[in-house]
């Protein structure tokens, strides 16, 4: 029992808990000492927040720093010894690999909880009429869902940024250890206080919590804020840790045009995190403030702008679904040439394409506004800038097609993803134009037209890329592969149910189906293909439930993974053993001897290990 | 130089069969009013790139696939051909989407342009949002009302507001979309011209909370005589008086135009002079005009006929059209008409 609770996060949830009820407890008591009354909206919102940083405490992210405040001794990160076994996952831990491990897990854990919300509301809009929920009920699980996959994505790509970053470009670790596990464990309680939305009366609002509504509604919309408060922290962070591992930590000879791929669509990816997410905060984090303080910025009859709110929030999300695709893009061209065997199609103009969608996707955030009543001033120049977005991303499409062609192709379930990625983000990318040109937006914005084109957008981008990591780099994780058939089931199963559901909502949407509506008028005629959707997406979640039980049997029972499995020119494979070892490449020079993906060159290689030096690898600055 | 004549010629068959399913399936609703056509023509030209794109990479791709496949289950069979690049490649890739991008936002500027053509004539009408209602006003009229009444080919104004949170004006069959916004500097303005009489319904588009899936109101869209119609209703200027109200009736059901009322021969014969006369009926025998004869003439025209004139002429579904009420007014005018 004492051993249980000695557990890193179980200590961290219960301190959660414990410190929610002090902190609402000593906001009550400061407000009884001025002789106020009882309110329940801030104690909460004070009690979520106190919890937090007691969860960080209790689960021992402060520590280190607590130590060298205090003037402590503290190891360097790579001569702390960690923790046996898997008690390392639960644990503030600084290895790099773990972290990642501890990212993906979140990430996963994430994508049911998300995902169910939606099997659950996809019951209700089985057919037209209210059956199991009310309005509150669908309009709060609506939004959760957007909200907690947002999360899990970017706990999805941080998995990938974390595990993969250091190992891709020889480093030791991440620039900042310490600072890494600390963006992980702050995403826990914020993931918690997120779904704490629902018992605090839930919220109505979506995921974008647009105000004057957002500061009517129930309660719950605080809790809502303050997890996505939070998660921002993360994600500034990591993103801030990868673009200084990316710049200072990479081996010798690792310069730009040698990294690999994924690494590049990390870097734009991180930048953007890093610099746009501050956006989102702060917008909810104003309207939290207008609905705790009675400040007023949004409400019109305070003299606020609702719009304002909108510039605020989209310079952030919009450039969000970049961040949200571009490392499942860098995954596409990561595996593509393994799996053809032939070199990255135009490698430089790869990269460049993340950087140039990454720079682009600062300037577009005004196609969210169409019909929010922006002047025509704005409206046409974010057309433009919007359509511009096409130019990278067909150069992405345009170099793997080139990529795949006379490939010798090997159909390994990896590649059926990566293949599968190609195909739903296509679609996702082809919906694209008809938001962007003003005039069709204006009938499809706020429909299941927009609907189908982001789960497009998102599974093309992070879903099924994210699978096809995972199908690729477990065996470097755990040192077995995960099992093929239920992979090829899951693959098979997924992709068709995931089209079949795309298909269903554009249509209905360009019919005239609204978004985010608990009920539709049956006269719309759209219950069939509603009932279809509904089934898709049982059969989506079961094809994810097999993947988690291959990941859970592959790790005891799986095929264990020798040597060089996919024949990787990459140095995590060619060089290294699997599971990967704690150290990465330590005592060893890291020598690169040739491009990354020089696949049909003869007798080429990308990199090397020379042992003849003890030394440890130094960065190149 | 084989396999590029096959993806082209593939190619272009898969973009043909692409669009003609886009444009067959029925993706749009009704085509409602004079933005839904320009917006329209914008769909049909995306659909056209939509199949293009799509199938110019899916042939490739799966062209690639199928033709270049591992053949056997030989391991070592190799690697694909070594290829690293083409600088001339990515560089046409990237300049000639890029003309197409500028040249489509240019099309659709013109696009937007064109759903925002204002007329001098244009109908105004006050449109107020709230949860979860819609209310209109006709400035024009003093009217208010929370069901929509449009003329037919008019453009109307709207001139939009909301009391709380932001909703969204949309009739999906008029396309065109706008949020309403609350406070007085956020009045916003859309301009409709329904061009199809019919039933429709706007939709509130923007999430409000609670009841947002159910703010739904009708909008009736219906000829300009049964709008002015419904205008007098409204304003109580409908005609009380018996004569007046048949006369309304006789000039806005058509039958002026076979009947004349100052002793002109027409189609039918004239109504001057005719209540109380003697008419000759084309069996040869002979009737008073009192009100009853007049009654059966109008909702069973082809019984009594007139002599001189054809049977089967006089439309003969009068007695549904009107009520006891409107065909004793018709008689009134009738009468009137001495
Ligand atoms: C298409 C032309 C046409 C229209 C429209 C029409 N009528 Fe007639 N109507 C005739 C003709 C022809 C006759 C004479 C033959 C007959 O008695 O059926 C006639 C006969 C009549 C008579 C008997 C006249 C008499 O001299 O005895 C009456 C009353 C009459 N119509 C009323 C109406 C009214 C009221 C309407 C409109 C609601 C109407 N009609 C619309 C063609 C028309
Ligand atoms: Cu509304």
């Amino acid at each position: 029992m004492k051993k249980f609770f000695s557990i890193g996060i179980i200590r961290g949830l219960i301190f959660q808990i414990l410190g929610s009820f002090a902190g609402a407890g000593i906001f009550y008591g400061i407000r009884v000492l001025m002789g106020l009354q009882w309110k329940t909206e801030p104690t909460i919102v004070v009690g979520g927040l106190v919890g937090a940083i007691f969860f960080l405490v209790g689960q021992g992210s402060l520590r280190d720093w607590w130590h060298v405040a205090i003037g402590k001794e503290m190891p360097e990160a790579h001569e702390v010894k960690p923790y046996p076994g898997l008690r390392r996952y639960f644990e503030f831990t600084l290895d790099h690999k773990v972290v990642g491990v501890q990212y993906g897990v979140l990430s996963m854990v994430l994508l049911s909880v998300g995902g169910s919300l939606a099997l659950i509301f996809r019951l209700e809009l089985a057919n037209s009429g209210l059956q199991i929920l009310d309005f509150i009920q669908f309009n709060t699980l609506v939004g959760l869902h957007g909200m907690v996959l947002i999360i899990s994505i970017l706990t999805g790509i941080a998995a990938l940024g974390n595990y993969l970053v250091p190992l891709l470009i020889g480093a030791e670790d991440m620039a900042f250890p310490r600072l890494n596990a600390f963006s992980f464990w702050i995403a826990i309680p914020a993931s918690v206080i997120l779904l704490s939305a629902m018992f605090f009366g839930g919220f109505e609002t979506g995921w974008t919590g647009y105000p004057p509504n957002s500061v009517r509604g129930p309660m719950g919309v605080q809790m809502f804020f303050l997890g996505v408060y939070i998660a921002g922290w993360s994600s500034i962070l990591g993103a801030l840790n990868l673009v200084a591992t990316i710049i200072r930590m990479r081996n010798k000879g690792m310069n730009l045009f040698r990294m690999p791929i994924l690494v590049w669509s990390v870097f734009s990816t991180s930048f953007m995190a890093m610099t746009a997410t501050q956006l989102i905060g702060l917008s909810f984090q104003l309207v939290m403030f207008e609905r705790l303080l009675g400040m007023s910025f949004f409400t019109p009859s305070n003299g606020g702008n609702p719009i304002l709110f909108q510039h605020l929030f989209w310079f952030y999300s919009h450039p969000a679904v970049y961040i949200f695709v571009l490392p499942g893009l860098g995954v596409i061209s990561e595996l593509l040439p393994v799996f053809v065997r032939k070199p990255l199609f135009g490698y430089k103009w790869v990269a460049m394409s993340s950087m140039g969608i990454a720079a682009v996707g600062f300037l577009v955030w005004g196609h969210h506004m169409f019909a929010a009543g922006i002047e025509d001033y704005l409206r046409v120049p974010f057309m433009y800038s919007s359509l511009l977005v096409a130019v990278p991303t067909g150069v992405k499409f345009f170099s793997w097609a080139a990529t795949i062609w006379q490939g010798k192709v090997r159909f390994a379930v990896p590649l059926l993803f990566t293949l599968g990625a190609i195909l739903v983000f296509l679609l996702g990318g082809l919906t694209g134009p008809p938001l962007g040109t003003v005039s069709t937006d204006l009938h499809l914005h706020d429909t299941y037209f927009i609907v189908g084109h982001f789960h497009d957008t998102m599974f093309g981008g992070f879903i099924f890329p994210i699978f096809a990591a995972i199908y690729y780099w477990y065996p470097k994780i755990t040192g077995r592969k995960l099992n093929e058939t239920l992979g090829k089931i899951h693959f098979y199963l997924m992709t068709p149910s995931f089209l079949l559901m795309t298909f269903g909502q554009m249509r209905i949407g360009l019919l005239g189906m609204r978004r985010r509506i608990a009920d539709y008028d049956p006269s719309l005629n759209f219950d069939f293909t509603q009932l279809l959707i509904t089934i898709a997406g049982y059969l989506i979640a079961i094809s994810v439930l097999i993947f988690f039980i291959n990941l859970i049997i592959s790790a005891k029972k799986g095929e264990l993974a020798t040597g060089n499995i996919w024949k990787s020119r990459s140095p995590e494979w060619a060089i290294l053993p699997s599971p990967a070892p704690a150290h990465n490449y330590e005592g060893f020079e890291f020598k690169l001897v040739g491009d990354p993906y020089d696949y049909g060159l003869k007798g080429s290689k990308y990199v090397e290990l020379t042992t003849s030096s003890n030394s440890k690898s130094e960065a190149v600055l | 130089m084989k396999h590029l004549a096959i993806i082209s010629i593939l190619v272009i068959i898969f973009t043909l069969l692409a669009n003609y399913f886009l444009q067959s399936v029925g993706l749009l609703p009704v085509e409602a009013s004079e933005q839904a056509t320009v917006i329209d023509k914008l769909f049909n030209t995306h659909f056209w790139i939509i199949s293009f794109l799509f199938s110019l990479i899916s042939v490739v791709v799966v062209y690639s696939l199928i033709v270049f496949r591992r053949k056997g289950d030989d391991e070592d069979e190799g690697d694909g051909k070594y290829i690293t690049g083409n600088n001339t490649l990515e560089v046409v890739w990237t300049v000639i989407p890029l003309i197409t991008v500028i040249f489509f936002s240019f099309l659709g500027a013109k696009s937007l342009a064109a759903t925002k053509v204002i007329e001098p004539e244009a109908l105004n009408v006050n449109v107020t949002a709230g949860q979860w209602y819609w209310f209109f006003e006709y400035p024009d009229f003093e009217i208010k009302t929370d069901t929509l009444f449009l003329p037919v080919d008019r453009q109307v104004k709207l001139t939009m507001t909301s009391v709380d949170v932001i909703h969204s004006f949309w009739v999906p069959e008029f396309r065109v979309k706008q949020d309403v916004l609350p406070g007085d500097n956020f009045v916003k303005e859309l301009y409709l011209t329904p061009t199809v009489v019919g039933d429709y319904t706007v939709r509130c588009a923007e999430f409000c909370g609670g009841a947002h899936a159910y703010m739904n109101s009708p909008v009736k869209v219906m000829s300009k005589e049964k709008f002015q119609d419904w205008v007098d209703t409204e304003l109580g200027n409908q005609p009380k008086d018996p004569v007046s109200k048949g006369q309304k009736l006789v000039t806005q059901n058509g039958c002026v135009g076979c009947h004349s009322s100052d002793g002109k021969e027409g189609v039918g014969p004239t109504w001057k002079g005719l209540f109380g006369s003697t008419q000759k009926l084309s069996d040869g025998s002979t009737v008073t005009v009192d009100e009853e004869y007049l009654t059966n003439s109008i909702v069973k025209p082809n019984v009594q006929i007139v002599a001189g004139y054809p049977a089967n002429v006089m439309p003969s579904n009068y007695a549904d059209l009107f009520s006891q009420d409107e065909l004793s007014s018709i008689i009134a005018f009738i009468k009137s008409l001495q």
